[in-house]
C-alpha cells in the first residue's frame, strides 16, 4: 500500500532537522561575542538516519496531556547536539568561527530549498495523477 | 516551528550588540569627562554577553543577552595641567580610562556582528517564505 503521506514523510522529516539545524547555526552566529560560548552543530546524516529508523511504529510522538506524561523517543527534536572542533582559539574561550557558519548557513539554506522544490514537485506528481482523464 | 526560534535568537543577539554599541558611544563621549556623576572620573563602560536558552527551543538554539554592564578596572588616565581646576596638589587631572582605539574596534565588530545577525534572520525568512510556496 502506497500511502501519500508515507511518500511525504521522508521529505518532511528532511525539511525539520534541516530548520532545525538552521536554528543551532543562527545560536552559534548569535552568541559569536559570547564568552566561553562554543560552537554546536550535529552531524545531518546521523540525525537523518536516526529520525528514519525510529519512523516505523514510533512514528508519531504520543500526546501529552499533563506534566508528568514522558515525552516518545525519537522525532525531530532529538538530535545529538556536538561541539565544533575549533580552528583559531579566541581569548574569551569562543569557539564560534564566522566564516565556518555562514558557510553552513549557506549550505543548510540551500539544501532547504532544494528539499522544498523536491516536495513541491512531488505534490504536483499527485495532483497530475488525482486529475481525471475525460 | 524551529524556524520561528530563529527570529527570536537573532533578534536577541541584535538587542545585545545594540546595548553593546550603547555603551562604546557612552564611552566614546565621555572619552574626556574628568568629573562624573559622583564626583570622580568617568569609567569606561564595558557589556557582559551571556548564552541563554530560548523558549521552545532545541538545546543548541541559545540566545544572547547582556549579562552585567561592568566597569573597566584600568587606571585612569593622569595628565599634567597644574592650571586645570580638577587638578590634585602635584597637578595631573585624572582623565577617563577610556581606550578610543578599543571602543573604536567595539563599535566595528559590534556593527558586524549586528549584519551578521540580520543576515541570518533574512535566509530565515527566505526559507519560511520557500515552505509556505509548497505545492504552488
Amino acid at each position: 500500500m502506497h500511502s501519500i503521506a508515507a511518500d511525504l514523510s521522508l521529505l518532511s522529516t528532511a525539511i525539520g532537522l534541516r530548520a532545525e539545524r538552521h536554528q543551532v547555526l543562527a545560536a552559534n552566529v548569535a552568541n559569536a561575542d559570547t564568552p566561553q560560548y562554543k560552537a554546536r552543530d550535529f552531524d545531518f546524516r546521523a540525525a537523518m538516519s536516526q529520525a528514519m529508523a525510529g519512523r516505523g511504529a514510533g512514528a508519531l510522538s504520543l500526546t501529552t496531556t499533563t506534566a508528568g506524561h514522558l515525552k516518545s523517543a525519537g522525532g525531530s527534536s532529538q538530535v545529538n547536539l556536538a561541539y565544533r572542533s575549533e580552528t583559531q582559539s579566541a581569548v574569551d574561550g569562543n569557539t564560534v568561527d564566522m566564516d565556518v557558519e555562514r558557510g553552513q548557513m549557506a549550505e543548510n539554506a540551500l539544501q532547504y530549498d532544494v528539499l522544498t522544490r523536491l516536495m513541491s514537485d512531488k505534490i504536483q506528481g499527485l495532483k497530475a495523477a488525482l486529475i481525471t482523464q475525460s | 516551528m524551529s524556524l520561528f526560534n530563529v527570529f527570536h535568537i537573532s533578534s536577541s543577539a541584535m538587542t545585545a550588540q545594540s546595548m553593546r554599541l550603547n555603551a562604546v558611544a557612552s564611552n566614546l563621549a565621555n572619552a574626556d569627562s574628568i568629573v562624573s556623576s559622583d564626583g570622580k572620573p568617568y569609567r569606561a563602560k564595558q557589556v557582559v554577553f551571556e548564552a541563554i536558552p530560548v523558549a521552545g527551543g532545541n538545546e543548541g538554539a541559545r540566545g544572547v543577552r547582556v549579562r552585567q554592564v561592568v566597569e573597566d578596572a584600568a587606571p585612569p588616565r593622569l595628565v599634567y595641567d597644574p592650571k586645570n581646576p580638577a587638578a590634585d596638589e602635584k597637578g595631573y587631572v585624572a582623565f577617563p580610562n577610556v581606550n578610543v582605539v578599543e571602543e573604536m574596534t567595539n563599535m566595528i565588530s559590534a556593527s558586524r556582528s549586528y549584519q551578521s545577525n540580520v543576515e541570518v534572520m533574512n535566509t530565515a525568512k527566505s526559507m519560511m517564505m520557500r515552505t509556505l510556496q509548497i505545492g504552488q
